[in-house]
């Protein structure tokens, strides 16, 4: 979706801000923030693809207005609200006061180095061989679809140059609305600056993106 | 915010949805385990053995692993060399894809629209607010994280560091020459 997410190369956003001492969370609930997000995460219930998408269906005023744990805990409050495991009326009292859904699994205490050092990868066989190869021109599809896509806007209808074939991995448009993995093949695709940013842009610059096989057209 | 994430974790945790035990140890994991330390090691072993350096451009997932570096948002890895001629540095425009397993949490600055908005139409202008000033003529290579690939930049050896060890050679590699909006660090001149 063309959502407040899609950020490359909006403008307006002020200068970048790095801090000098750099703290890992600036506050004490961020660091519950993230915790509970990825243990919430652990029941299984969701997809990383689902989660991403529900922060971006965040209203672009709140979304913009808030900092970036704050952008996940508001998307935490949607999946599980979305999935049965708690109520709006819960959110507001602070407690638990129906059963609601069970998890397929929680994550124990025990389980969390083990369960990180593994991760979740997310490459997956395709039975068709690859459309396009190394070296192959190509060009991003024109689409603007409402649900969620991980094509940038302004990637999209732009000629490149396939750099690698990546392998397969699930593919996040279906895979975020519980329509399946239907994993396909992934290309990085270059562009040169000027392609995407016209006449004005930077001549030694070169933007790519990673791209599943549905993006792209031969050219 | 803060009662608001409390009663969350209170809710989730009544209805034996979440341990809050497990909570603390995904915090301990990212606040003193897993961070950019780990990144450094991979540069300094890439600088010191050519061998090493080759599997980590063809293998950037397995040549890491090797290292003890792996698991989640490092599922997938790929280096990217930095040359005299092209520099490379990393963004994810739609979020914040970042490789936690060698460099950590993101810092603010990546999660934030400035910078997502902007490293793709400005890499220059952003390099600079990073104290880092490139040749006009540098080409500069934006690999915008949009799938679950994810990208650790090895900067160029600083000159003059022939004689340091792996291990002083790792102290010179800052988080952020591992994004590409820095450089490796000089060595020490007494």
């Amino acid at each position: 979706m063309n959502g407040p997410q899609d950020l490359g190369g909006q403008m307006g956003f002020g200068a970048v801000a790095p801090e000098r001492d750099d703290p890992l969370f600036h506050a004490e609930w961020e660091k519950r923030a993230l915790g509970v997000t990825l243990a919430a995460g652990a029941m299984g219930a969701w997809t990383i693809d689902e989660s991403r998408h529900a922060r971006e269906c965040l209203h672009p005023a709140d979304y913009y207005a808030s900092s970036y744990y704050e952008i996940w805990i508001k998307a935490l409050a949607v999946l599980l609200q979305r999935h049965g495991f708690v109520t709006a009326d819960e959110l507001v009292e602070g407690k638990a006061l129906v059963e609601g859904a069970r998890p397929k699994r929680t994550l124990k205490a025990a389980d969390v180095a083990a369960v990180l050092a593994k991760g979740a990868p997310c490459d997956r066989p395709v039975s068709a061989p690859a459309r396009f190869k190394a070296g192959d021109r190509v060009r991003t599809r024109n689409f603007h679809p409402r649900d969620h896509t991980r094509l940038p806007r302004y990637a999209r209808g732009k000629l490149g140059v396939v750099e690698a074939v990546r392998g397969g991995f699930v593919f996040p448009d279906t895979n975020a609305h519980g329509k399946g993995e239907n994993p396909q093949w992934v290309y990085t695709v270059v562009f040169e600056g000027r392609e995407i940013w016209g006449e004005t842009g930077d001549p030694a610059l070169t933007v790519s993106v990673d791209a599943w096989e549905s993006y792209l057209e031969p050219a | 915010m803060a009662a608001r994430v409390r009663a969350l974790e209170t809710i989730l945790t009544q209805k034996g949805l979440i341990e809050p035990a497990a909570v603390d140890a995904i915090v301990d994991t990212y606040e003193t385990k897993v961070g950019p330390r780990n990144g450094a090691k991979v540069v300094a072993r890439a600088w010191c053995d050519p061998g090493y350096s080759d599997w980590l451009k063809q293998d950037a997932t397995a040549a890491i692993a090797s290292l003890g570096y792996t698991g989640r948002q490092g599922e997938h890895m790929q280096a990217v060399f930095n040359t005299e001629d092209a520099h490379n540095l990393v963004v994810c425009t739609l979020c914040s894809c970042y490789p936690w397993s060698v460099l950590g949490l993101p810092p603010v600055w990546y999660k934030a629209p400035a910078y997502r908005s902007r490293a793709v139409i400005d890499p220059r202008g952003v390099l600079e607010e990073f104290g880092v000033h490139l040749p006009a003529q540098t080409k500069i290579r934006v690999w915008d994280s949009t799938a679950e690939l994810r990208y650790l930049v090895v900067p160029m050896r600083p000159t003059g560091t022939e004689d340091l060890s792996e291990e002083e050679l790792a102290a010179l590699v800052t988080r952020d020459s591992m994004i590409g909006t820095g450089l490796a660090l000089e060595p020490y001149q007494p």
